[in-house]
């Protein structure tokens, strides 16, 4: 998203359009909201041209409260909506808003080949873990053995890893941020807006009615520290109370070190957000026993968006060919004449 | 036909004068069966005969070559009167192999023509035919009543080509010119078109375009040359309205169609899709308007076809997705959604045999219904059918006119047998195409508060703002939505209103649309025979036909299933009877009965095939006789 300059400045309050927010008391997707608002002026001063789409789902309100253009649209599809909008209309900016079911559940399909094809959009995902609008199912990224309505004895259903899943599928933008920490999700959310290219950030969202704390490890004081890292790029990979610990690379197998051990912070893995193997290791520690949580900017790269080489596609053909007038278009190459 | 008798040559040939034939060619799908009949039909049609075409092919690539499954075939009726309908009975059959034979034979007329390849005839291509053990159809009087050539095509071919340096199989490839060139002959027909066409085809490998040639001119020459022939038929030039003509299948009309709609619109067009048979034409057609700014999406699946159809349409572009059945029913929920956002959308179904994956590449006309009624919820959205070939440009041309200027999605159907046949087109000039006018607003409608994206004017129709618009910023969506401001509302009252406001949209495109005249035939009488798409021409033949015999039935044909010609119900109580022809089992009548109380008789046919004028034409007179 180009910063564009602007004699009205808008403010959050401009993005915030005139109908009541009806999420849950205490649910994350209110700060989700407000920090977008937060940052949105930062990048954008004609607000005419903003679109935000959604699917089904208690994040996919999200459009109702923005004062954009902006389509609520069916279960899933919101991925395949906005590549229309974008494809359309490459000159309009456009945020794609959904949950975990909606887009890796239903919309699975649709997400995939939207990462592949890079359209220069943005996709928020709010992880909750939990259908929370149907109240109370499991969802693709809840985990194993998760009691829900649907799964009184405990879910037996492998979930995804979202970020390996979207760099398996080319994502060429990977972040992930969480609810309970606003300054980090206005730091990702700026990071999303100036990627160029599908900009797909997961946001840890908790819905304190259906599955609450499922990210309290992630979010409480007493325990954030240990269990999280915040990667940044070139930096080396520390986290823990008092800083302590650090990541190692020991060939690709990472490594938790004690830094007050004689392991020195130049011995750390110093974070590349242009190496997509190691953000496929960054992935991988969702689901390896006793390593922290990674947030930040997992991976992010440059390359052709779908949208603008379909239309240097059309213009290439355009110089070459130039257009087919319409009465040649209905008369075709052979014609015959009756008299 | 009269006949008379010609020196050629040094053989005496007997020159048949007709004035109309139908050509079947009928092979392996791999013997190049399609391609040999489209150049027949192309030259047939650049010497202003009047034409009809029926391409016939498995629905596998290639199915086990020489076997039944495997048989594809290409018909073309033509002559100098006018045509409608592919033909009911072949004049000449052009069987490849045994398996040809076996499914073509029993539509030969009796004495009509037959060409067989005999290499197709040999032990093994009678077994994968299934013929019983030792049974032979060309010597146990199967063809006795038929006048039949029994030309070895295969080793004539590799005998003209031997010279090449060309390997067996691409020699064996070539053998469907050396008919093409037969038939050429056959039919006083010149090979310069083929020729210019195979020059293009071939221009980078000069090797295979040779052969190509020599191929043709040898199946020329040995019609020419040889005693076997002793016929050659004349055809004089059709009598069709004068004008300036071409040849066109269905879903070419149906593609440059959107591409007029959507220039007079002046709106971009943008066509999300998904490969299926046989829509798929339309995908490919459109994709080569690259230069026009057409945008072609080959989305990943059906329900993002639409989706992405959807959101275009969103942006102000003019959205259109192309399926058969199975891609309908995907498509379903997000047609809900167009109809719910009120947004122009054109969404096309080329019916086939269905339920489920059905019979791909048979033709079928089934989906009356879900186009009516298949929704959750009540959904009404305007449906429109075409009945040609050519038919099939106008007919796109108003359903996208409707779609836009009505602010509603527009199912419009087609059929297998349409979309893949093809007739004469007197194609119009670009000033001859009505104008369309988007409903698009840029300004503000109140003054009391927030823009209203829901107001809607006399026609129950809401303005077009698309994304962009400075100052009119508002959010659209699936939820039920408050009458005229578009807010979420759940309430009882207004949920009922806007069922009703949507209805009478649709309703009041009937004030848009012509009132309805017979097809042919007074607007009163004892029989009016009612159809609706694909089966125009084979109505329209019998019914010629009949008034030849003295029987005087009118022909009313339906453009508009959704909602119908206001003075429909009007016009039908002026009959005695109403004759409902379909090839389904009686969904328009179903509609007819239940809006009318009229109590038409249907006739039905659902074998994946189109209705021969001879079938029909009884069906017509039992009733009237009734």
């Amino acid at each position: 998203m180009e910063t564009t300059t602007s004699p009205i400045k808008l403010t959050a309050k401009d993005f915030a359009s005139d109908q009541e927010i009806k999420w849950c008391p205490g649910c994350g997707d209110y700060s989700i909201l407000k920090q977008v608002q937060t940052i949105l002026p930062e990048y954008v001063s004609q607000k005419e041209n903003l679109v935000f789409i959604s699917g089904i789902g208690c994040s996919s309100r999200f459009p109702y409260y923005m004062d954009t253009y902006g389509m609520h649209s069916i279960h899933g599809r919101a991925t395949a909506v906005a590549t229309g909008v974008k494809v359309a209309n490459p000159s309009l900016e456009v945020w794609v808003i959904g949950g975990d079911g909606d887009l890796m559940s239903i919309g699975g399909n649709h997400l995939i080949h939207l990462l592949r094809r890079n359209p220069n959009l943005k996709l928020v995902m709010f992880n909750n873990e939990i259908y929370g609008l149907t109240k109370g199912q499991y969802s693709p990224t809840s985990h194993k053995g998760l009691v829900t309505k649907s799964t009184p004895y405990g879910s037996v259903d492998e979930p995804f890893n979202p970020a390996e899943l979207a760099l398996g599928a080319k994502a060429s933008f990977f972040a992930r941020t969480l609810d309970r920490d606003p300054k980090h999700q206005q730091q990702i959310f700026r990071r999303v807006a100036e990627h160029h290219g599908t900009a797909f950030v997961e946001v840890y969202q908790n819905c304190p009615v259906f599955n609450d704390d499922t990210f309290a490890l992630l979010t409480e004081k007493e325990t954030k520290k240990e269990h999280s890292i915040y990667v940044e790029h070139g930096k080396p990979l520390v986290f823990g109370q008092t800083e302590s610990k650090g990541i190692r690379l020991d060939g690709l197998n990472p490594v938790v070190v004690d830094l007050t051990a004689g392991v020195s912070v130049s011995d750390l893995w110093i974070h590349d957000e242009t190496d997509k193997t190691k953000a496929f290791l960054l992935a991988r520690f969702a689901d390896i026993e006793n390593m922290p949580r990674p947030f930040g900017v997992f991976y992010q790269e440059n390359r052709a968006c779908f949208d603008e080489e379909l239309v240097q596609q059309i213009n290439r053909t355009k110089d070459q060919k130039g257009r087919i007038p319409l009465h040649k278009i209905l008369s075709g190459d052979k014609t015959w004449g009756i008299v | 036909m009269s006949n008379e008798h010609n020196s050629h040559s040094e053989k005496q040939i007997e020159i048949q004068d007709t004035d109309s034939v139908v050509v079947r060619f009928s092979g392996d799908s791999g013997d190049g069966m399609q391609l040999t009949g489209m150049q027949f039909t192309d030259t047939t049609a650049l010497m202003g005969k009047d034409i009809s075409t029926f391409p016939e092919f498995p629905a596998e690539i290639r199915a086990p070559a020489g076997t039944v499954a495997g048989v594809s075939g290409f018909q073309i009726h033509f002559g100098s009167k006018e045509i409608f309908t592919p033909g009911d009975a072949y004049d000449v059959l052009v069987a490849m192999n045994a398996a040809a034979l076996k499914t073509d034979i029993k539509r030969v007329r009796k004495g009509g023509t037959i060409i067989l390849n005999t290499a197709g005839f040999d032990t093994k291509n009678l077994k994968l035919a299934h013929y019983p053990d030792g049974a032979n159809p060309l010597e146990d009087g199967t063809l006795d009543e038929f006048k039949v050539y029994r030309i070895d095509i295969t080793r004539l071919t590799k005998e003209a080509l031997k010279d090449t340096g060309l390997g067996m199989k691409e020699i064996d490839r070539c053998k469907n010119m050396f008919v093409l060139g037969l038939l050429f002959w056959m039919f006083d027909k010149s090979m310069e078109y083929t020729i210019t066409s195979l020059q293009e085809k071939f221009s980078k490998k000069p090797d295979l375009l040779q052969a190509n040639i020599t191929a043709l001119k040898s199946g020329w020459n040995y019609g020419d040359t040889t005693e076997v022939f002793t016929t050659r038929y004349h055809i004089a030039k059709a009598t069709l309205p004068p004008g300036t003509y071409r040849n066109i299948s269905g879903n070419q009309a149906l593609a440059i169609g959107a591409i007029a709609a959507a220039e007079k619109a002046g709106l971009q067009l943008f066509l999300g899709s998904y490969p299926i048979t046989p829509a798929s034409d339309i995908l490919h057609e459109l994709s080569k308007y690259k230069a026009n700014g057409v945008k072609t999406f080959q989305a990943e699946d059906e329900i993002a076809a639409i989706c992405a159809a959807i959101g275009a349409a969103y942006t102000g572009a003019l959205g259109m997705t192309t399926t058969s059945g199975p891609g309908m029913s995907l498509k379903t929920e997000a047609i809900g959604l167009a109809t719910m956002l009120e947004l122009p959308l054109l969404i096309v179904d080329i019916q086939r045999g269905g339920p489920s994956t059905g019979l791909p590449t048979k033709t079928e006309q089934a989906d009356l219904l879900m186009a009516m009624y298949g929704r959750h919820g009540e959904a009404p959205l305007p449906v429109i059918a075409a009945a040609t070939p050519a038919d099939c440009f106008d007919a796109v041309y108003e359903a996208i006119k409707i779609s836009i200027e009505h602010m509603v999605p527009v199912i419009f159907l087609s059929d297998g047998y349409i979309a893949n046949g093809s007739e004469p087109w007197r194609f119009p000039t670009p000033d001859q195409l009505i104008p369309i006018a988007p409903p698009f607003s840029t300004a503000h409608n109140n003054t009391a508060g927030n823009f209203l994206p829901y107001k809607r004017d006399e026609k129950g129709v809401r303005p077009w703002v698309i994304p962009g618009t400075p100052g009119l910023e508002h959010r659209i969506g699936g939820l039920e939505k408050q009458h005229e401001t578009g807010n979420v509302s759940y309430d009882a009252q207004n949920h009922e209103l806007m069922i009703k406001l949507r209805a009478e949209k649709v309703q009041k495109i009937a004030d848009a649309i012509p009132l309805l005249q017979p097809d042919s035939g007074k607007d009163t009488g004892k029989l009016c025979v009612l159809g609706w798409g694909s089966t125009y021409g084979a109505i329209k033949s019998s019914l010629i036909e009949l008034r030849e015999e003295g029987v005087e039935v009118s022909h009313i044909h339906l453009r508009h299933l959704n909602p119908f010609p206001k003075n429909l119900g009007e016009l039908l109580q002026r009959f005695d009877k109403v004759l409902i022809p379909e090839i389904n089992s009686g969904q328009l009548l179903q509609l007819i009965r239940s809006k009318f109380l009229t109590d038409a008789v249907g006739f039905n046919k659902v074998q994946g095939l189109p209705f021969t004028t001879i079938e029909l034409k009884q069906k017509i007179k039992e009733v009237y006789l009734t």
